[in-house]
C-alpha cells in the first residue's frame, strides 16, 4: 500500500461568474521513502495539490470530489483540529520563500523549540538538545551559539536549511516541497538539494517535490508527473519521462529547456499558452496545441494509458486512436 | 573579433566596431545604519561597492551575457549603461559617444535614444492604467519621433505584429495578457524608439520554460533582423548558452572571467566558473549526483581581501589571500579567455 494516495482529486473555487475548476481528477501516489516531483507551468495545479493534501487551501478554493489518503487513513475529510495535528507531525512543509515560513520576531531556537514540543512531550531543556542535534544534521555552522539568532542574520542558503530542519523536526513520513530551491543561487540550490537528499534517505521520508525547474526534478524525484491545466498528462520514471517522453506536451516541455550541452539555432517551442481555469476545452486540455490532435482529443477527455514506461494521458496509446479521425 | 569566422548566421554589422565600451565601471552605494544605531553606536555609513571596475565591450550586432549570482553587481551593471545610475568611476562610451559626460543635453538626448531596456517583470514595468498602444507609442512620444498619430498607430501595429501579437491587442490593458504576452509587449516598446542597443535584464526568469522559449526565439529572430546589441543579464547559463556570443562572469561586483560563449563552455577557466558550471542541474541527466561546493557568497559589505572568491577556492593559496588581481589573458581550450585568477596566471590550474 502506498503512503500517500491522492484519488481524482477536483478542486473548486466557487465565483460569482460560476464555478472554476482548478483541479480536475488529479490521482498519484507515493510510496514510503520515494520522491515523486510535480512539474508544470504555473497555474497547472501544482501547489493547489500540495495545500489540498495539507488541508491549507484557502477558501473558497474546496475539494469537491476525491480522496486523499494518507497511511490508509482519509485525511481530506478531516476536522480542522485533527488536521492540524497531521500537519507538522506527520506531513512536513518547505516553501519556497523562507522568509515567509519563518517569524522574523522570534529566534531560531525559539521557533525551533515550539515546533518541536507542539509534536512531542519532550522537556523544554530535551526539545533545545534536539534542535541543536536537527540544526547540525542541516548543515548549520556553530548550531548551539545560532539558536539565539534571528532570522534575518542568516542567509538565504541558511534560511532554507533552518525551513528543512523545521519541517522534519517531529519525523513526518511525508514532507511537501514547494519550489525549494527556486528563491536561491544555483550554487547553493545545489546544497540544498544534496542536504534534502540525504535527510529523505537517512530517515526514509516520502517528498512531495513541487517545482517548475525540471533540473531539479531529474536530479532528485524518483517518479515525476506532468501537470497540465490542473491535471496529469504523464506520470512515471524521471529518467523515462524526461529522455523519453510520451505526452505531447511533456515532450514539448522537455525539448523547450536550453541546456549547457549546446547551442541550437532556434529552441522547440509549443505555439499558444496553457489555457487558463474555466477556459479548458473539452476533451483533452493540450488538443488544440497539439499537433497530432484527432476528433477523438477534442470530444472526450483521456485517461492515464500505459505507454511504455510511463502512463500518458494522450489517446495515441488508448485502442481508439488507429480508427480515430484525423 | 574572432567569433566572426565561428558564428556565419549572425551578420557582422558595422563590422567589429563595439557599440559598446564599458572601462574601469564602479558604482559604490553608501549603506547607512539605522539612525539611532548611528547616534548610539557611532557607526560611519559603509561603502557598498556593488560593481568595483568592470571593463567589457560588445561589438554592434553582438551579444555580450554577464551570468552571476544574486548581489554579484550584474543588475546594476545593466542599470549604469543605462543611465539609471550614475557611476562612481569609469566610462561608457555608446557608439564612440561618452555616454557619462554628455557634453549637452542634446548629445545626451542622442545617445539615451540608441539604447533601451527590457525588465524582468513584465507585470512590474507596464502601467496597469494605459492601453498597450499607448504604452508602445511611448518612447516614439518621448524621443519626439513622430508627431502624427494616424503614422504613431501604424508604427503600433507593424510592432505588435513584429513580437507576435495582433494590432487589435493595443485596445486591451496589460491585465488581459498572459506573462509571456506581456513581456512581448514589453519589447514592442523597448523597439519602438528604434534603439541600436538593448539592455535585458533577466528578461526571461519570471517566464514557464515553454514561454521562454519563445521569447528567447523572438529576440534571436529580431536580433538577426534588426542587428540589434544586447546586453544580457541572467543567472541562468543554460539561457545564457542560448543567446550570447561573449560571456562575462561576475563575482561580487568584479568579472572573474570574459570570454567567448564557446570558449567559456569547452573550457572554463576560474575556479568559480566551474563552480556555477558544475552546479547546473542537468533535465537531461537524471539523478546525476552532483558535488556541492561548500561556502556562500560572502558579505558585499565586507569582501575577503586579495581574490574575493578564495574563501570557497579549492586552489587558493597565500597570493589570493592578501594581493588583489586584474583580468589576464590565457589558454582555454583552443580559444583564449581572460580571467582573474592567481592560479590561473600561475599555471596552477
Amino acid at each position: 500500500m502506498a503512503l500517500l494516495e491522492v484519488r481524482d482529486l477536483k478542486v473548486e473555487i466557487p465565483t460569482r461568474r460560476g464555478l472554476l475548476t482548478i483541479l480536475d481528477g488529479v490521482s498519484f501516489d507515493i510510496a514510503q521513502g520515494e520522491v515523486l516531483g510535480l512539474v508544470g507551468e504555473s497555474g497547472a495545479g501544482k501547489s493547489i495539490s500540495g495545500l489540498a493534501i495539507i488541508g491549507l487551501l484557502e477558501p473558497p478554493a474546496r475539494i469537491a470530489a476525491g480522496t486523499i489518503t494518507l497511511e490508509g487513513r482519509r485525511i481530506d475529510n478531516l476536522p480542522r483540529e485533527e488536521m492540524r495535528k497531521i500537519r507538522g507531525a506527520r506531513i512536513g512543509t518547505i516553501f519556497q520563500d523562507p522568509l515567509t515560513s519563518l517569524n522574523p520576531l522570534y529566534t531560531i531556537g525559539r521557533q525551533l523549540v515550539e515546533t518541536i514540543q507542539t509534536h512531542t512531550n519532550l522537556t523544554t531543556r530535551q526539545a533545545e538538545a534536539r534542535a541543536v542535534d536537527l540544526l547540525k544534521q542541516v548543515g548549520i555552522p556553530a548550531a548551539e551559539s545560532r539558536l539565539n539568532a534571528y532570522p534575518h542574520e542568516f542567509s538565504g542558503g541558511m534560511r532554507q536549511r533552518v525551513v528543512i530542519s523545521l519541517a522534519l523536526c517531529a519525523e513526518p513520513v511525508l514532507v511537501i516541497a514547494d519550489e525549494p530551491t527556486t528563491a536561491l543561487d544555483v550554487s547553493i540550490q545545489a546544497q540544498i538539494i544534496a542536504l534534502l537528499k540525504r535527510l529523505c534517505r537517512e530517515h526514509r521520508t516520502a517528498v512531495l517535490l513541487i517545482t517548475h525547474d525540471m533540473g531539479v526534478i531529474a536530479e532528485t524525484a524518483d517518479r515525476v508527473a506532468v501537470m497540465y491545466a490542473g491535471r496529469v498528462a504523464e506520470i512515471g520514471p524521471v529518467a523515462a519521462v524526461v529522455n523519453r517522453p510520451k505526452h505531447p506536451y511533456s515532450a514539448g516541455l522537455m525539448g523547450s529547456i536550453p541546456t549547457v550541452e549546446r547551442r541550437l539555432d532556434k529552441l522547440p517551442q509549443i505555439k499558444g499558452a496553457m489555457p487558463r481555469p474555466g477556459a479548458v476545452p473539452k476533451g483533452c486540455a493540450f488538443a488544440p496545441r497539439c499537433l497530432h490532435t484527432r476528433d477523438l482529443c477534442r470530444a472526450e477527455r483521456p485517461e492515464l494509458y500505459p505507454a511504455d514506461e510511463t502512463q500518458s494521458a494522450c489517446f495515441q496509446y488508448d485502442k481508439r486512436w488507429e480508427k480515430a479521425h484525423a | 573579433m574572432p567569433e566572426a569566422d565561428r558564428l556565419p548566421e549572425r551578420p557582422a554589422a558595422s563590422a567589429g566596431r563595439p557599440l559598446l565600451e564599458v572601462d574601469g565601471l564602479a558604482r559604490y552605494f553608501r549603506v547607512a545604519a539605522p539612525w539611532v544605531e548611528r547616534l548610539l553606536g557611532r557607526k560611519r555609513p559603509r561603502l557598498l561597492k556593488a560593481v568595483d571596475g568592470v571593463s567589457f565591450s560588445i561589438p554592434a550586432g553582438r551579444t555580450l551575457a554577464v551570468v552571476g549570482e544574486s548581489g554579484c553587481g550584474k543588475s546594476t551593471v545593466a542599470r549604469l549603461v543605462a543611465g539609471l545610475y550614475r557611476p562612481s568611476a569609469g566610462t561608457i562610451r555608446i557608439d564612440g559617444l561618452d555616454a557619462v559626460h554628455a557634453k549637452d543635453k542634446a548629445e545626451r538626448r542622442q545617445i539615451r535614444r540608441q539604447l533601451q531596456m527590457i525588465f524582468q517583470d513584465p507585470m512590474a514595468s507596464l502601467n496597469p492604467r494605459w492601453r498597450v498602444r499607448d504604452i508602445i507609442a511611448e518612447p516614439i512620444r518621448a524621443f519626439g519621433l513622430v508627431r502624427n498619430r494616424a503614422e504613431i498607430d501604424r508604427q503600433v501595429a507593424e510592432l505588435l505584429t513584429h513580437v507576435g501579437l495582433a494590432p487589435i491587442d493595443g485596445e486591451k490593458y496589460p491585465h488581459e495578457f498572459s506573462g509571456g504576452q506581456r513581456q512581448r509587449i514589453s519589447i514592442a516598446r523597448a523597439l519602438s524608439s528604434k534603439p541600436r542597443l538593448l539592455l535585458c535584464d533577466e528578461p526571461t526568469s519570471a517566464l514557464d520554460v515553454s514561454v521562454q522559449a519563445q521569447i528567447l526565439n523572438l529576440m534571436r529572430d529580431l536580433q538577426r533582423e534588426m542587428g540589434l546589441t544586447y546586453l544580457f543579464i541572467s543567472h541562468d547559463l543554460a539561457v545564457v548558452r542560448h543567446m550570447a556570443d561573449r560571456i562575462a562572469v561576475m563575482y561580487l561586483g568584479r568579472i572573474a572571467e570574459i570570454a567567448d560563449a564557446d570558449t567559456l563552455f569547452a573550457a572554463p577557466r576560474h575556479p568559480y566558473t566551474r563552480l556555477l558550471l558544475e552546479t547546473i542541474p542537468d533535465p537531461l541527466k537524471p539523478r546525476r549526483d552532483r558535488e556541492p561546493l561548500a561556502g556562500e557568497v560572502p558579505n558585499p559589505l565586507n569582501p575577503p581581501p586579495g581574490c574575493a572568491f578564495h574563501p570557497r577556492c579549492p586552489f587558493a593559496n597565500e597570493r589570493c589571500r592578501t594581493e588583489r588581481l586584474e583580468l589576464k589573458r590565457a589558454r582555454a581550450g583552443n580559444g583564449w579567455a581572460e580571467v582573474a585568477c592567481h592560479a590561473v596566471e600561475e599555471g596552477r590550474i
